[in-house]
């Protein structure tokens, strides 16, 4: 676990973000309202269980949907509408790592014609010489053997394709990068590599991660802040320690008893939650986690605030006193 | 200096451009078949480039005195009941029938690709707009459609060759499309769109060539069928206009003698069947050469 101080303007800024989808059923509040910062050089981690709308705050956050209402404030300016030639400018320094590394790749496009892409795009290398220097360069930079420039992606296993979409993001060297869940489809020992790639490029380079995924002792490893959400709201945020050491919505609680235990002697304490996940289709006003909630009290079925209880602890609960 | 590197750039590329056509170009013919199949064509259409010199007689010479002869020395494919030399007739047809039925499948397959890559692109309501327009399109049977252009734009090489490729561009758009839904949810596409890869970047650079092997085929395929579409057409007093030989037209013309003299029948019909399967060849190793998973 990293400790970091921030301080200064932040780099990322996140205000009442909202994504709705319209499905035949109404309308599905996928984010709701969402509020965060994020500064240069932090890596902020968001986890939830699927379908809890971390992907979609990420790819709407670097305009790859339209958000419905709110604002994305990239080093001060708003950049939830911008257009044409400033969206490209945005484009640039906001980048995004996938999932899946197998379908991130466009299977017939060989290594360096996918790394040169973004390159290519940007004009800012003339020559060609320049161009297959910073592709070089690229590649080396995460770890691909030179020998691979001409390889297909089908030719690599997933941690080296892994390997090529985080070069293509990083080709343009942006500020800020949302990792989609990097790791969640490589083998444990490939994730453990990945990881620390990431985090080497970080320390090298500087720029802010968001770090969407739902492998807790991956977050833990990673993230400098960390948010939890539940069906398209944050629930909990603070700094990683806190966390895992003082944590205080109920969600967060029964979310972190699901981490295995390794000690025999002091066996995992599961809170089990019973009931059915609410549904993020035009869902009630109050808290959306009270239909499984343990504590839930009348309190609970008015809209929930995110507090700040301590310094840089938000937590979205109207019994956090009570419970804790 | 640096208009000599300018040079030297432009240069680079046009030799790394080429270089990339050109092992895609030797790729395709990389395998036996593919390789059959380029020679059969180049041999078909150099034996119809250069008719006039192994037709050895004028394709519309009648001679009733030997018509509807057999297959001899003389008439290397026998005559027809006009008594015209069938050999000088294919070797003459070929032109327009190659023509029509290479030129007219491409038409129809570059207008249904180009729908179906939109469609499936777009999705939503361009989509309907565009499948819906479709499906009343093909719901009109493709050789009345064909009838119906050709009268309205009247007789012609190039109106034969729209009236020919038109009943097809529905088929083409729904097979690509088709193919675009399995594949427009990968990420690859939006990370194209993360990179700033304009709309068109993405249909045609990004998601084409990932969905192009079925209309490859399909299309390779269907150029047997287009020549013989084109038959439908001068049979009708359309399209390519008799004493001028065709294939298709002379399959209809013999079809009355299929019992007696099937020789009339059997050789265009041979001369469509190997055109069709040299195409194929060739189609099937450009789909190959296309297909990185299928490198060495």
């Amino acid at each position: 676990m990293k400790k970091k101080e921030f301080s200064g303007s932040p780099l990322i800024e996140v205000k009442h973000l909202k994504k709705y989808f319209n499905v035949p059923a109404g309308t599905n509040h996928a984010v709701d309202d969402v509020s965060f910062t994020i500064h240069k050089g932090e890596t902020l981690g968001v986890v939830g269980e699927s379908g809890c709308g971390k992907s979609t705050l990420g790819r709407t956050i670097i305009r790859l949907l339209e958000a419905t209402d709110g604002q994305v404030l990239l080093e001060g300016k708003d950049i939830t509408h911008v257009q044409g030639e400033a969206l490209k400018k945005v484009r640039e320094q906001v980048q995004i790592i996938f999932q899946d590394p197998y379908s991130s790749l466009n299977p017939r496009l060989d290594i360096s014609r996918t790394i040169k892409e973004p390159l290519k795009r940007s004009g800012r290398f003339r020559s060609r010489a320049e161009l297959m220097k910073e592709t070089a360069e690229l590649m080396d930079l995460v770890g691909i053997d030179e020998r691979l420039r001409e390889a297909y992606p089908h030719e690599l296993d997933g941690g080296r394709r892994q390997r090529v979409g985080i070069a293509r993001a990083l080709a343009l060297r942006p500020k800020f990068i949302v990792c989609d869940e990097p790791v969640s489809a490589l083998d444990v020992s490939i994730q453990a590599q990945v990881l620390n790639l990431l985090m080497d490029l970080q320390d090298e380079m500087g720029m802010a991660y968001m770090f969407v995924t739902h492998d807790l002792s991956v977050v833990r490893h990673i993230s400098d802040n960390i948010c939890v959400m539940y069906l398209g709201q944050l629930v909990e945020k603070c700094s990683t320690q806190e966390l895992f050491s003082n944590n205080l919505h109920p969600y967060t609680k029964a979310l972190l008893s699901a981490i295995p235990s390794t000690d025999v002697h002091n066996p995992m304490k599961r809170i089990q939650l019973k009931g059915e996940i609410a549904s993020p289709i035009n869902p009630k006003p109050g808290c959306r986690f009270a239909s499984r909630c343990p504590h839930a009290a009348d309190a609970c079925r008015e809209p929930q605030q995110l507090v700040e209880v301590s310094e840089n602890h938000f937590v979205s609960c109207c019994r956090v006193a009570e419970i804790n | 200096m640096m208009a000599k590197e300018k040079i030297n750039e432009t240069t680079n590329k046009k030799r790394k451009k080429q270089s990339r056509f050109i092992s895609t170009f030797k790729r395709v013919f990389e395998t036996v078949p593919a390789k059959t199949g380029g020679i059969l064509l180049i041999f078909i259409i150099a034996l119809c480039v250069l008719a006039p010199v192994f037709a050895g007689c004028d394709p519309n010479e009648m001679d009733m005195a030997n018509a509807l002869a057999k297959p001899s020395l003389q008439h290397l494919c026998g005559t027809d009941n006009l008594g015209r030399d069938q050999w000088a007739r294919i070797l003459y047809g070929g032109r327009y029938s190659l023509a029509l039925g290479i030129i007219g499948s491409l038409f129809a397959a570059v207008g249904g690709t180009s729908l179906g890559v939109i469609a499936g692109y777009f999705g939503g309501q361009t989509e309907n707009l565009i499948m819906r327009f479709c499906d009343v399109w093909s719901a009109i049977p493709g050789t009345l459609l064909c009838i119906v252009i050709s009268t309205a734009l009247g007789p012609g090489f190039f109106n034969t060759i729209i009236a020919l490729s038109i009943g097809a561009v529905p088929n083409g758009a729904r097979m690509t499309r088709g193919q675009i839904l399995a594949e427009r949810t990968k990420e690859y596409l939006e990370a194209a769109e993360a990179m700033n890869c304009s709309k068109v970047s993405i249909m045609f650079k990004h998601l084409l060539p990932n969905v192009i092997s079925p209309t490859i085929v399909g299309t390779t395929m269907g150029i047997g069928a287009t020549i013989t579409q084109a038959a439908t057409l001068s049979y009708i007093g359309l399209g390519v206009q008799p004493p001028t030989p065709e294939w298709g037209a002379m399959l209809s013309a013999g079809k009355s003698y299929v019992t007696s003299f099937p020789h009339l029948l059997l050789y265009p019909g041979i001369a469509i069947g190997l055109t069709t399967l040299a195409i194929n060849l060739m189609g099937d190793g450009l789909r190959d050469a296309l297909d990185p998973k299928l490198r060495k």
